[in-house]
């Protein structure tokens, strides 16, 4: 057992901490959940991908670097140490790429990655519905068969970044009266400019446009923009929920870097005798380190040639409590400056505290409810019988 | 980077589950509570021949010098199976004994430790010992002097009866001076990570427990484990749990290596295991109802001790401290 990093690996995170150290702006970007922060937030994804940074791992031919596990949480690390943008091409980078990578065909790899890498082209998920949130498999929006493709109608909802990105992938039902509900699903991308989409943007809790409504009549989208098997849609969304996913959506490197920003924050702004705020700090910094060692012995395990299942569940509960108990104490810290907005003129600079704050909130809802992911973890880890839900 | 646990190490722990599932160790717990330490003693016996007690004692006196890792996969399965006596402090006193520089208390107790033939208390921070009334001698470490007793006070009784607390009398110094504090550093820490270990077990025991029972216990025509407030309850526990193991993992990794964060790791594994272990027990005891709130089921021997472990050799606040003593100092690594 070791916690080491081979000679190779530390020689790829050197090369991006000075990259970083080179390339970061010195200034945060306005949010991405503005029009003007998403621009620049794109030209950002434009910078990074012009080195071959935006995707580390994937193959070279591609744009990437051919990282492996331990390279890519490497540079994870010093991205987020280094206090670089966050990504506005998440989306498509941890959702729909790993997709691709093992149901699309060649010609789609082709044709969407390349883009995706390189900001060109912005992804947003459309996989909720005004009735079918937790119980995603009930959704209703149809796909319906045309000439040469389908027919995309009904609506989608809290779909991330719609508000300004260019296209989006999801699930549709194309085929009705299924004796399950999760059969007869398609997996399909689409543009948001398309005839007959109209996004309204939707408000957070803060009032920035961070996700949208879509609403589809008769969309067309061609047989290209399937990804897998028509029907098939729910195994090849789910095949990379658990795995890939688990593991790459929220690195631990988010979170060491967070902990370490406040534990500087508690040293310049902390009351020493203030022994109940010190624990909290303290919470912060070993839930940031637990994460971490957590998901080096799951990068261990599938580097051994083992897999993750439902383990990736524990994990989305673990770091979602632990950002948002990590932000409230960053808050607590700041006094009377905790509740400013970052854009505003007298926010300290410590780090974009309040716009985390407000992210954070969104972590125990999205990606799975940590209700659900709860269930998951007592009936497929602790063995625990399925209850009303099923 | 492999973190992960060798074969070997996965072995090691799963023989030892087995001897101690074979032992009747809740019996051995029972005696131990009411001051009979025959049974316990004989199952100390075998854990030294597994070899659990050498993990902490130097070649040259026979044991297989001091092996981290190794001890925090044994002690996982002392503390789920609630094995009585002073496991931590035994361990501990080795490294004490070993780094002190009292070449005669070393050759004379280090082999005895090893073998398993001496049970050994070790009194520091505290005014009580941990099972002084079974021990062969007891370490007493107060005010920079190092001390050696066979003597003590009455046992006070202790919420958990199992752990028999008493203060150590009298004693002959051995050392003085800042040498006592030099060796007793690494030894606190080495008690303190192995009481996070045997937390970790301890609470894997008290998990394990409460989903059989909650799978097979029925109310309202269901088992109480399809309802969702228990499930949620389990699965914080788990979660609990799978976080603090690597804690303790990487703490130990950090003793082997000598790394100068060692002693905050350890610190971060202490918090991280005994509050899991200790939710755990809270779990447990709630999810069994009144039957968990009797002495009779077994069940009691590790609800009792959760909240024991959990303070022993630096409770939640000291240990919190110690992980931000010196955080964000970059050359003490990424802690």
């Amino acid at each position: 057992m070791d916690l080491d990093f081979t000679p190779a690996e530390d020689a790829f995170r050197a090369e991006a901490r000075a990259w970083l150290a080179a390339h970061v702006p010195a200034a945060p970007l306005p949010s991405l959940e503005t029009a003007e922060g998403f621009a620049a937030h794109r030209e950002w994804e434009r910078q990074l991908a012009a080195d071959r940074w935006s995707v580390v791992s994937w193959p070279e031919e591609l744009g990437g670097r051919g990282a492996s596990l331990f390279e890519w949480l490497a540079f994870e690390e010093e991205y987020y140490a280094a206090g670089a943008p966050g990504r506005v091409g998440q989306n498509g980078i941890s959702l729909l790429a790993p997709t691709l990578f093992e149901h699309g065909t060649d010609a789609q790899r082709a044709r969407v990655l390349g883009p995706m890498a390189s900001g060109e082209v912005i992804w947003a998920q459309a996989w909720s519905e005004p009735e079918s949130g937790s119980d995603l498999a009930s959704l209703r929006s149809t796909a319906v068969r045309t000439a040469g493709g389908w027919l995309l109608s009904g609506q989608k909802t809290w779909s991330s970044r719609a508000a300004f990105a260019d296209r989006a992938f999801g699930l549709f039902r194309s085929e009705q009266g299924t004796a399950r509900p999760h059969q007869g699903l398609t997996y399909l991308m689409f543009p948001l400019d398309a005839p007959g989409v109209t996004v309204r943007p939707i408000g957070r809790l803060d009032g920035k446009p961070a996700f949208a409504e879509l609403f589809l009549d008769e969309v067309f989208v061609p047989d290209a923009d399937v990804i897998g098997e028509p029907g098939q849609g729910w195994r090849v969304a789910m095949s990379t929920a658990g795995n890939e996913r688990g593991l790459t959506l929220r690195s631990p490197g988010r979170f060491t870097a967070a902990a370490g920003r406040l534990t500087a924050l508690w040293r310049s702004a902390g009351d020493p005798s203030d022994t109940a705020l010190r624990d909290r700090v303290a919470d912060a910094v070993i839930g940031a380190r637990a994460y971490q060692l957590f998901t080096y012995a799951h990068a261990s395990r599938l580097a051994a040639g083992g897999s993750i299942g439902a383990e990736s569940s524990l994990n989305k509960v673990f770091w979602s409590e632990l950002d948002i108990a990590l932000h409230e104490t960053a808050l607590d810290l700041l006094g009377p400056y905790g509740t400013l907005a970052d854009d505003a003129d007298d926010a300290p600079g410590q780090g974009s505290w309040a716009d985390g704050y407000t992210f954070s909130l969104a972590g125990p809802i999205y990606a799975g409810t940590n209700e659900i992911q709860r269930d998951i973890v007592a009936e497929r880890l602790l063995g625990l019988p399925k209850g009303r839900r099923a | 980077m492999r973190f992960l646990l060798s074969d070997e190490q996965r072995e090691f722990g799963r023989t030892l589950n087995a001897l101690l599932g074979a032992a009747g160790t809740p019996a051995a717990v029972r005696a131990w509570a009411s001051g009979d330490h025959k049974p316990g003693r004989a199952l100390w016996a075998r854990l030294a021949e597994a070899g659990v007690f050498g993990l902490a004692v130097p070649e040259e006196h026979g044991g297989m010098g001091l092996l981290p890792l190794e001890l925090t996969v044994a002690f996982c399965e002392l503390g789920r199976h609630a094995v009585p006596g002073p496991l931590a402090e035994t361990v501990a006193a080795a490294v004490f004994l070993h780094r002190l520089g009292d070449g005669a208390a070393a050759g004379e107790w280090l082999p005895r430790i090893a073998s398993g033939e001496a049970v050994v208390g070790l009194c520091a921070g505290s005014p009580y010992a941990l099972d002084a009334d079974a021990a062969d001698t007891v370490f007493v470490i107060q005010d920079g002097v190092a001390r050696r007793t066979g003597r003590h006070g009455p046992v006070q009784p202790s919420l958990d009866p199992a752990r028999r607390l008493s203060r150590p009398l009298d004693g002959t110094v051995l050392v003085r001076g800042p040498a006592v504090a030099a060796a007793a550093a690494p030894a606190l820490d080495l008690a303190r990570l192995v009481t996070a270990a045997q937390s970790l077990g301890l609470g894997r025991a008290l998990l394990t427990a409460t989903v059989d029972h909650a799978r097979q216990r029925t109310q309202f025509h269901a088992p109480i484990g399809s309802f969702q407030a228990v499930k949620h309850r389990l699965a914080d526990t788990l979660i609990g749990l799978e976080f603090a193991q690597p804690l303790v993992h990487a703490a130990a990794l950090a003793v082997a290596a000598g790394a100068p964060a060692a002693g905050r790791e350890i610190a971060a594994a202490k918090v991280a295991a005994g509050e899991a272990a200790y939710a755990a027990a809270r779990t447990a005891l709630q999810l069994h109802g009144a039957l968990g709130y009797t002495e009779e089921l077994d069940l009691s021997l590790w609800i009792r001790k959760a909240r024991a472990l959990r303070d022993a050799w630096g409770t939640p606040a000291e240990c919190r401290a110690r992980v931000l003593a010196g955080a964000g100092a970059s050359a003490e690594g990424p802690l």
